[in-house]
């Protein structure tokens, strides 16, 4: 579904992302892992347009979608959210949503259709679904953090995509929003019958989520599987998985 | 802001245009022409604020398009005896044109840059005025603005320009709460998750840029009919600045914000005048309040005011 062949991109001398290529079937939930500054964030930037790769492609559904930008990829169906916060502060939640919406339908250059009732039914019902509704008329950025990670999540689930890429969906979630918001994803991924693509730091949420894996390591694929096979694999348990480790333990 | 227009909203606004359209009852020239101006200059700072409180961007050359509307309309009336609807017409157009050319590259463009360029491009429209002097008289003013008879009068002309006014003012409201003037919302709020919903932010804030050029005009046309002449002050950055402070004073977060800032600055104005022949250093006050203690304006005082009472309650 989603083919990435030999990326690389480096910042001045600094290597983010090493020759990675990689493949997204369709319908799975695929899990991007690796330490701190393996790439995770930069590689999910290349693919969706945010930057420019300094060589190789990415190819969506046959298509070769490489330098195109952000707004024409997600129209593909390729929706995106973010690790650090990313809404529209000063307005409402119900907007939030609605805008998305309205751009998926094409209506952002109507002049003189009034923005008041547009939409209304689907914001409702996608904000009913992240359990936001009662949040409606809020301004987001007055919202509590969980939430707005919640509404983040509506707002790329409103762009009707295919293949839904998370960039740290519980970043900064206490250990009970966390639970919840596996239990969210998980379940409006297999209802819709999305392909997951998402980076974590949480392990519980990656094994909680993921049917393949992916292990990043200073910008290089170092292995790729399902779950049980990724977590015996020596390499990753040296480099990843043992730091991990190291770092529960100290904590 | 982003709200339907609620009852008491809708209310305001005919209250307002019946005190307006009873102005001339008073029989008062100095206030028909001060009323005739302030509704001008309210039309001229809510175009602005299409690209300041909807786009996001700061433009210091809105002036320009107010200008190129004046001098249009001044030059096609008088010097080509064109008849009042198309030259009210090819004016309209042209500021269209204008800012659409303008906006293509300053959209490249955000921030200081974006606000730098604009100036710069008001600068070019200032020198066109000012050295191509047998189209637009050049320093000394194009004098002599034919306007047709049956508005010729003041008051005739006070009416016409409050139906053009009020027209405009609701065209503009409505661009400004439809499904285009929300998604600008989102661009202005956070223009790189918009572009990852979909959005074009670079188109958006083309239109935002031309919808703001293209009102600018109409309130420059009937500036020229007004003071039956057109001169290169107009297109000065100063009047820029006034422009950009009216916004400002009144409140960018708001739809008629601008609108209430171009009265009260003009009041205040007359006003001070009346006392003393300090303006500038009033003017330069209240700037100082607005930025330190008024960010969102008179509109945003007059919200804040209203959640306190009803707090209260």
């Amino acid at each position: 579904m989603l083919k990435i062949d030999g990326l690389f991109k480096q910042f001045g001398g600094f290597v983010a992302i090493n020759d990675v290529s990689f493949e997204l079937i369709e319908g799975e939930k695929h899990a991007i892992i690796g330490p701190n500054g393996a790439g995770k964030t930069t590689f999910f930037n290349l693919v969706t347009g945010h930057l420019l790769p300094d060589r190789g492609t990415v190819a969506f559904q046959g298509d070769d979608i490489t330098g195109r930008p952000p707004h024409r990829i997600v129209k593909l169906g390729l929706a995106r959210s973010f690790q650090r916060i990313n809404i529209y502060p000063r307005m409402s939640v119900f907007e939030n949503v609605q805008v998305a919406l309205i751009a998926r339908e094409r209506r952002e250059f109507r002049f003189f259709t009034l923005a008041a009732g547009l939409c209304g039914p689907e914001t409702r019902a996608l904000l009913e679904l992240v359990s936001l509704a009662d949040e409606a008329e809020e301004l987001a950025g007055e919202l509590a953090y969980g939430k707005q990670k919640q509404l983040e999540l509506a707002i790329a689930l409103a762009e009707n995509p295919r293949v839904l890429l998370l960039d740290e969906p519980t970043a900064g979630m206490s250990p009970s929003e966390t639970e919840e918001a596996i239990r969210l994803i998980r379940e409006i991924a297999d209802a819709r019958g999305l392909t997951l693509l998402f980076t974590e730091h949480d392990m519980t949420v990656v094994f909680g989520i993921a049917d393949r894996i992916t292990v990043l390591h200073h910008g290089e694929v170092i292995a790729s599987g399902a779950p049980e096979a990724v977590r015996s694999d020596p390499m990753v348990r040296q480099v990843y998985l043992g730091e991990e480790e190291v770092g529960n333990g100290a904590a | 802001m982003t709200g339907p227009m609620t009852r008491p909203v809708l209310a305001a606004c005919a209250v307002v245009l019946v005190l307006l359209a009873l102005v001339p009852v008073l029989e008062s020239n100095y206030l028909i022409d001060l009323f005739n101006e302030i509704m001008i200059y309210a039309l001229f700072a809510l175009s602005l604020n299409v690209i300041i409180g909807y786009s996001g961007n700061v433009s210091f050359g809105h002036a320009a398009y107010f200008a190129i509307g004046g001098y249009t309309m001044a030059i096609l009336l008088t010097t080509y005896q064109w008849p009042l609807l198309p030259a009210f017409a090819a004016s309209v157009a042209f500021s269209f044109v204008a800012s659409g050319v303008v906006a293509y590259f300053c959209t490249r463009l955000t921030d200081i840059y974006f606000a730098m360029l604009t100036l710069a491009f008001s600068m070019l429209v200032w020198g066109v005025a000012f050295k191509w002097r047998s189209m637009t008289g050049g320093d000394d003013g194009f004098v002599g603005v034919d306007v047709p008879a049956f508005i010729a009068e003041r008051v005739p002309f006070y009416y016409f320009s409050l139906v053009v006014i009020a027209i405009a003012v609701a065209v503009l409201w409505v661009i400004c709460h439809s499904a285009f003037g929300r998604a600008l919302l989102a661009v202005r709020e956070n223009p790189v998750r918009a572009g990852f919903v979909g959005i074009n932010t670079r188109l958006m804030r083309w239109w935002a840029f031309v919808v703001a050029g293209t009102f600018a005009g109409i309130a420059g046309s009937l500036f020229a009919m007004v003071h039956r002449g057109m001169y290169t002050e107009s297109a000065f950055w100063p009047e820029s600045a006034t422009v950009l402070i009216m916004t400002l004073l009144g409140g960018m977060y708001s739809f008629f914000g601008p609108a209430i800032g171009a009265a009260s600055l003009f009041l205040l104005e007359r006003l001070t005048n009346e006392y003393t022949e300090y303006w500038p250093l009033v003017l330069g006050t209240i700037l100082l309040v607005i930025l330190m203690f008024l960010p969102e304006g008179l509109a945003g005082l007059a919200k804040a005011v209203r959640r306190q009472i009803l707090r209260v309650r």
